[in-house]
Order: C-alpha cells, then sequence, then structure tokens
C-alpha cells in the first residue's frame, strides 16, 4: 500500500522551496488522503449528490410531548439532521389541533402527526389540507388507563390466572357492567382520546366495541361534530400531557393516550392501565411524519432528506435489541422534549410495561421505531383508518373500494420513502435488507386478524371489511 | 451601645444617628424580616402540601432548581459554541469540494434557556406596552379635550376594558395569522399576537387616565390659556400635558402591570415562547422537578413585575412635577 501511494506520490510535479524531505512528508500525507477519498469518499459524494442540497436548511418542526416523537429527538441530538445539512429547530405543541394548524398554515415546516391526520385533512374530516407523509414514526405505543375506582369495580368481572394477576388481554366486556351501573344511575361514562382522528379514539373505539359497548357515532352532516350519537360510553378530546391531571380530576374516568401517560398514572397512583394497543391490533401503525403536499413540491431535497435522517434516527432507536433506548430515556426525559420522569419513560422504552402497581409484565414490542418495517408508509396502514372513519360516521357516505385505494396513495408517500431508503443503501448507512424489497412492494400488508376480537382485515376490500363489523356503521347506513 | 455613643457626642449628631438607626431599621431590617417569615411559613406549608407528583417546592427546592436552571443555560451555551464549530467545519469542507459554494451560517438551532425565554418575555411585554402607548396617548387626550369624542368612546371603551386577554387571543391569532403573511417574516408571528395582545389589554388604563388627567385641568389654567391666545398645539404642550402627567403615569403603571399579566397568560395559552410557555411546558412535563421549576418562574415572575413597576416609578420621578403622586 505504502509503495503503491509512493509511485502515486512521485507522479506529481514537487514544490520549488520547500525542503525535499518535509515536502515528501507532506506529499506522502496528500496523497493517502487523496487515494481514501478516492477509496471511499467518492461514493458518499456521489450518493450525496443523488439528492443535492437541500432547497430550505432552516426548519422547524413540532412535536407532542409522547415518547413516540424520539425519532425527531435522536435525529437532532445524534446530528442526522446536521448530516443532511438541514439546521432543524424542534419545537413542543399544546395539541394536535395546534400541530395540524402550524403544518398547513406554515408556522411549521413538518411534524409529528397522528396517522389519520393527513389522512383526515386530505379527505377533508376537520380542516382541509393536502398533507403527506413520508415516514411513519413507529408502531404501537398507546394503552387505555381507568380510574382507580373503575378498575376496582372491573376487577371483579376478570379472570385471574395461576399467579393471581388478571389475564390479559383484558376485554372492555369486563368495563360493561361498570358502564351500565353508571347509566342505571344517570351519570355519563367519560372517557377521554387525545383527538377526533387519532389513532387513540380508533383504537378505544374498537376496543370499547369489540367488549360490546357502543362508542358513538360521528354525523358531521347533522352537526354532531363531538362523536356521541347513540353513545355508551362518552370520548372527548384530552391533550396527551393533560391526561393524568384531567383523569385526577375526576372530569374522565378513563383515557387512551401514549406513552408516557399512562405510566404516570401508575407512577402517580391515580389509575390503572387495562389493556396495550398492541393487544388491540397487533403491531398497529401509530405516528407519521407529515408535511403538507406543497411543502415536498417545493422542497424535495429537503423533503427526502428529512426521511433520511429520520430512518436513521429510527434505526438507532432499535439496533441491537434496543441498546439504545437506555440512552434514549434520558434524551426523552430533558424538559425540551417529552419532560417526565426518567423512570416512567424508561418502563415503555426499554420494554416493560405496569400495569396495576406491581404488575410490571415484559412488552418487548411496546415501542416499535424500526423493526417490522415500521417506518415504512404502507397504504394498507391508511386503508384501515379510512375504514374506521367511515365505520364511526366521521365519513358520511359510501365509498368505492378504489376510493379508499387512491386516497392511501395520495397521502402515504411510499415512492419517497423508497428513495431515501435507496440512497442510504447506496451510501452503506443502511442495509437492503433493513427495508422492504422496493421493487415487488405493493404497499399493502397481507390479510391479518391479529386484532382483539379477530377480525380479518385485509386492506384490498375495505368495505367487506366495513360490513363484517358488529358495531358500526355498514354500506349503505347513515350515523 | 448606642447609649454609649451617644454620651459621647452633641445632640445634633446623637439625633442623627437615632433617625439613620431608625430608618434602617424600617428599610433593611422590617423588610428582611418580613421576607424571613415568608420563607418560613413557605418552608412549612410546602413541607405538608402533598401533591401527585411530590411534596410542593419550598425554597431549598425551588433555589435547587434555580441552579440546576442555571446550569442548564451554561450547557446549552457550550452545545451552542460546539454548533458553530460543526457548522464552520461542514462549511469549510463544502467549499474544499465545491469552490463556488456560498456558506450560509445558520442560527443556532438549541431549545431556549430560561433566560433566554426571561429575554423574550421582556422583549415582548416592552414592546406592546410601548405600541399601546402610541395608541392610548393621543387617544386618550383628544377624548380628554373634547367632551363630545368622550361621549362617543366611553361606551366602547368602558365595554373592551374588562375583557380578559384570553378572550382576545383567539382573534388576534387567526387576524395575524391571515394577515401577517410574507415567506421571511421579520419579527415571528408568535411574538406578533403577543404583543397586540398585551397592547390591547394595556391600552384602556392608559386611555382612561391620560383622558381623566387631561379632562381634570383647573378652570383657571384653561382660562390663562384663552387670555394668552395659546394656538391648540402650544395648549396641548404647555399646559395639557404637563397637567396630566400624574394621571398619565398612574395610568402606565397600571397599564404595564397589566401587560406583564397579560403577557404570561398569552404566553401559556398560545404556546408563545416566554415565561408563560416555560410554565406551561413544566406543568406537562410533570415530571419531580417540574413543580420547584414552575415556582422559580412564579418569583422570576414577581420580581421582574416589581421590577417593571419601579423602574416606572423612577421614571415618573424624573419627569413629573407633582413628586408626591410618585411616592409609592
Amino acid at each position: 500500500m505504502s509503495s503503491a501511494l509512493r509511485s502515486f506520490a512521485s507522479r506529481f510535479p514537487s514544490g520549488r522551496r520547500a525542503s525535499a524531505a518535509l515536502h515528501r512528508l507532506a506529499l506522502a500525507g496528500a496523497c493517502t488522503l487523496a487515494a481514501v477519498t478516492v477509496l471511499f469518499g467518492v461514493g458518499i459524494a456521489r450518493a450525496a449528490d443523488d439528492i443535492g442540497p437541500p432547497e430550505k436548511d432552516q426548519l422547524k418542526l413540532g412535536f407532542i410531548k409522547l415518547t413516540d416523537m424520539a425519532p425527531l429527538a435522536i435525529a437532532y441530538e445524534k446530528g442526522y439532521f446536521e448530516d443532511e445539512g438541514l439546521y432543524v429547530t424542534l419545537e413542543a405543541q399544546a395539541n394536535w389541533k395546534v400541530v395540524l394548524d402550524g403544518v398547513i398554515e406554515g408556522r411549521l415546516d413538518g411534524a409529528h402527526m397522528l396517522a389519520g391526520q393527513p389522512i383526515a385533512a386530505t379527505i377533508g374530516f376537520g380542516t382541509k389540507a393536502d398533507i403527506i407523509t413520508p415516514f411513519s414514526m413507529d408502531l404501537n405505543g398507546n394503552a387505555v388507563t381507568v380510574s382507580n375506582t373503575v378498575w376496582e369495580a372491573m376487577k371483579k368481572n376478570l379472570k385471574t390466572g395461576a399467579d393471581g394477576k388478571p389475564v390479559h388481554p383484558i376485554s372492555a366486556a369486563a368495563l360493561k357492567p361498570v358502564v351500565e351501573a353508571y347509566a342505571a344511575n344517570g351519570k355519563p361514562f367519560n372517557m377521554a382520546m387525545v383527538f377526533p382522528v387519532s389513532t387513540h379514539n380508533y383504537e378505544l373505539r374498537y376496543w370499547l366495541a369489540a367488549g360490546g359497548l357502543h362508542p358513538g357515532f360521528y354525523d358531521p352532516a347533522h352537526g354532531e361534530t363531538a362523536g356521541q350519537k347513540s353513545a355508551q360510553v362518552l370520548l372527548s378530546v384530552t391533550p396527551p400531557p393533560q391526561m393524568p391531571a384531567t383523569l385526577e380530576a375526576g372530569t374522565i374516568y378513563g383515557y387512551c393516550v401514549g406513552e408516557p401517560w399512562n405510566q404516570q398514572a401508575v407512577f402517580k397512583g391515580i389509575g390503572v392501565p387495562v389493556i396495550t394497543d398492541d393487544e388491540i391490533w397487533h403491531n398497529n401503525p401509530e405516528k407519521v411524519f407529515g408535511v403538507t403536499a406543497e411543502f415536498a413540491r417545493q422542497y424535495p431535497n429537503t423533503t427526502l432528506r428529512l426521511t433520511r435522517a429520520l430512518i436513521r434516527a429510527a434505526m438507532w432507536l432499535d439496533a441491537n435489541n434496543n441498546a439504545n433506548r437506555v440512552e434514549a430515556v434520558k434524551i426523552l426525559s430533558q424538559p425540551n422534549y417529552v419532560g417526565a420522569d426518567p423512570q416512567v419513560i424508561r418502563n415503555s422504552m426499554t420494554g416493560t410495561f405496569e400495569y396495576e402497581k406491581g404488575d410490571k409484565r415484559s412488552v418487548p414490542d411496546f415501542n416499535v421505531f424500526f423493526r417490522y418495517n415500521a417506518t415504512y408508509p404502507y397504504y394498507s396502514d391508511a386503508v384501515w383508518y379510512l375504514t374506521q372513519m367511515r365505520r364511526w360516521g366521521q365519513i358520511g357516505e359510501d365509498k368505492p373500494d378504489s376510493w379508499y385505494d387512491e386516497t392511501a396513495k395520495k397521502v402515504y408517500r411510499a415512492d419517497l420513502y423508497a428513495k431515501a431508503a435507496k440512497s442510504l443503501i447506496a451510501q452503506g448507512k443502511a442495509k437492503a435488507s433493513d427495508f422492504p424489497e422496493f421493487a415487488s412492494e405493493t404497499g399493502y400488508r397481507p390479510p391479518s386478524k391479529e386484532f382483539i376480537d379477530g377480525i380479518e382485515y385485509d386492506g384490498h376490500k375495505p368495505n367487506a371489511y366495513i360490513n363484517s363489523m358488529p358495531i358500526g356503521l355498514k354500506a349503505g347506513q347513515k350515523p | 451601645m448606642t447609649t454609649l455613643v451617644t454620651l459621647h457626642m452633641s445632640p445634633t449628631l446623637s439625633a442623627k444617628v437615632k433617625q439613620w438607626l431608625r430608618m434602617l431599621l424600617q428599610e433593611v431590617a422590617i423588610p428582611l424580616l418580613g421576607i424571613g417569615c415568608f420563607l418560613l411559613v413557605w418552608a412549612i406549608a410546602a413541607n405538608r402540601i402533598d401533591t401527585s407528583l411530590g411534596k410542593f417546592p419550598g425554597p431549598a427546592a425551588a433555589y435547587e432548581q434555580a441552579h440546576n436552571l442555571w446550569n442548564e443555560y451554561r450547557e446549552e451555551k457550550q452545545k451552542e459554541k460546539e454548533f458553530y464549530a460543526r457548522q464552520a467545519e461542514r462549511n469549510a469542507q463544502h467549499l474544499a469540494e465545491d469552490p463556488n459554494f456560498v456558506a450560509k451560517v445558520r442560527p443556532y438551532t438549541g431549545k431556549p434557556t430560561f433566560p433566554s425565554q426571561v429575554v423574550t418575555s421582556l422583549v415582548t411585554v416592552l414592546s406592546g406596552f410601548a405600541l399601546a402607548l402610541l395608541v392610548g396617548l393621543p387617544t386618550g387626550i383628544a377624548i380628554g379635550l373634547n367632551r363630545m369624542l368622550n361621549s362617543a368612546f366611553n361606551p366602547v371603551i368602558q365595554i373592551f376594558k374588562p375583557v380578559s386577554p384570553l378572550a382576545w387571543l383567539p382573534l388576534v391569532t387567526l387576524v395575524v395569522s391571515s394577515v401577517y403573511t410574507s415567506e421571511n417574516p421579520t419579527f415571528s408571528k408568535s411574538y406578533i399576537n403577543s404583543l397586540l395582545t398585551v397592547a390591547l389589554c394595556s391600552l384602556w388604563p392608559i386611555v382612561i387616565n391620560t383622558a381623566v388627567g387631561v379632562a381634570s385641568i383647573p378652570q383657571d389654567w384653561v382660562n390663562v390659556s384663552r387670555v394668552l391666545r395659546l394656538g391648540w398645539f402650544t395648549h396641548v404642550r404647555k399646559l395639557v400635558l404637563p397637567a396630566a402627567v400624574p394621571a398619565i403615569f398612574t395610568g402606565m403603571r397600571l397599564a404595564l402591570g397589566v401587560a406583564w399579566m397579560v403577557l404570561i397568560a398569552a404566553e401559556m395559552l398560545a404556546q408563545n415562547p416566554g415565561l408563560g410557555k416555560f410554565v406551561w411546558d413544566e406543568f406537562q412535563n410533570g415530571s419531580t422537578n417540574s413543580l420547584g421549576r414552575i415556582m422559580v418562574a412564579v418569583l422570576a415572575i414577581g420580581l421582574i413585575g416589581f421590577l417593571l413597576d419601579r423602574s416606572m416609578l423612577q421614571l415618573q420621578r424624573w419627569l413629573s412635577w407633582d413628586k408626591a403622586s410618585a411616592s409609592r
């Protein structure tokens, strides 16, 4: 190697004034550098050039204080944004409405969003705006928590295992007698979720309905936008970080929210988580990274570079069987990110979940950031959310199967994801085996029965799926 | 001890010493005692209040968090330095690869620290207050001089005066976001929102007090002005304004107090950067340190409010002829 280098170096003309020895030394050094650049550097330079410099490099991204904002925090703290030439400021937002409005009006360039938000905005339920997502942020990560009083009442209806602990998953059927008792006393049974089009709303509704409890219909055509028409359990909106305080105040008897706000209820001794969303729908898609369609059109390189940085952050979070999660917890507990105590965040992030105080169970996939293709924006995931919007009346009339497919493809930009991932593979920053086989991937997951009620979901047949639900609107029905 | 000293002093000197001692007692010792009592009561009470986030923070916890906030500020400064170093390095590398590359220096992207949030809040409150002055003083003078205008404006003023900032805020936010649109705004929207909300709420004390001050000029003075056939502008400048200065300052002091309170509420609700947002963020964090950090912010808010009021008073002492009205 060194002799090759020297002969390589000897081809260069020598300088005039420097002493021969010093000159040789300097030249050898320069050539080593040049050789290294030739061997390894060009690949990097060329792959980076594939995308080109970001059109907009000063960005403000919004997030809600939840552990699943982790890819953003990690991409910032580990310098992945800076590696892409992006100068990103992360800013906590008050609630999901503020997040969405911020992105629409351009106060934020992009944000941590609920999977349902870009979809609902695109079809015009709530605020109408074209929002796209090139990156799905995580799987799972939510749970349903009830107050201590409700838990005591529910507990009588639960089977206990050999270890004396309740058998999981807990069906909402155990909650049904409690709700009926409240109704008999003329008391409404209030529960909270975080946003009308949040994954939590659909998961909570799915769980309640699977247990025989009606969560109520939306009927925007007739002014019913609270989603409480013919409801047995009245659901309302509360921002995630305020969930524990609202439960403590007695305004609600339970809620569905992301972490750390379920574990905090346990930690504060004010409530008991009863079921995780992974048990309601195994490996369900949770948050997405959303930007406006206009942003992606105007700043294509910036969008791809953001996606690249986020993919790398997600890889870091799941690398070596969650080995980095302890460090992630430390970062997330900083007041400017999630800000809760490290021991509260640690539980779910490192794969344990505490239900009733002392009832700690191992839930290794409570938060999935990268494995199982968690970050790939599957069209079938978008279609599932659309089916639930139809099921609960947020979509007022029947739509053909083709509409579901078209809408999903408009919002979930798997093409952008594939481009970003391929450039990472080309640079050697990721392996092709980490991703779906892009050449053959249809964007639809195979049909699955991994729901709490075992009903099969096939993304290609949304209308048939909607009709297979015992509670909820079916073809031709209006709320 | 004092008696010993006084024995050897002339009567006038001993009286002076006595007076000085009394002043020391009244101005320093008694206030210190008051603060001491407060700290004691605070510490004892805090120890007895249990929240779901642990004990209510006492003086020790607040001190500890103040110290932490200071350390975080220093750490952030260090990070900022490293950020610029990395950026310079990256720009140099770019330049080496591509000689046509035009290096841009991007400002630091890290989190706002406690001191920087204090500065943000101060800048916002002062600019909102300045805007209120700019609008409120001329309006107040006009209303005070003219009975008709007074009758016309009075109902409007009386209706808007008691409106809480929280009611204005959504309107201001929506109007600002639709009217104030530009690719590269000089001021952030959140700053404009807070500024306008502060101005809208602190406007009324200024208008009302100015109007009252102007309207209550002694009739004799007005007569003098008539006799001297002063022009309208000279009349305002030489007579009206000096006469109304004490009332105007009372209005300004009230307004600045209102402005500061309003700002904290506005920042909290609209998530505009500043002390209010700091408090809200910490409330949402719900960590065991949160209450202590909020307590630090509460003390800082109080202290700054106090200093703002004192500086207004000092200004009044310099500018107003009526020293009696500027005594407390």
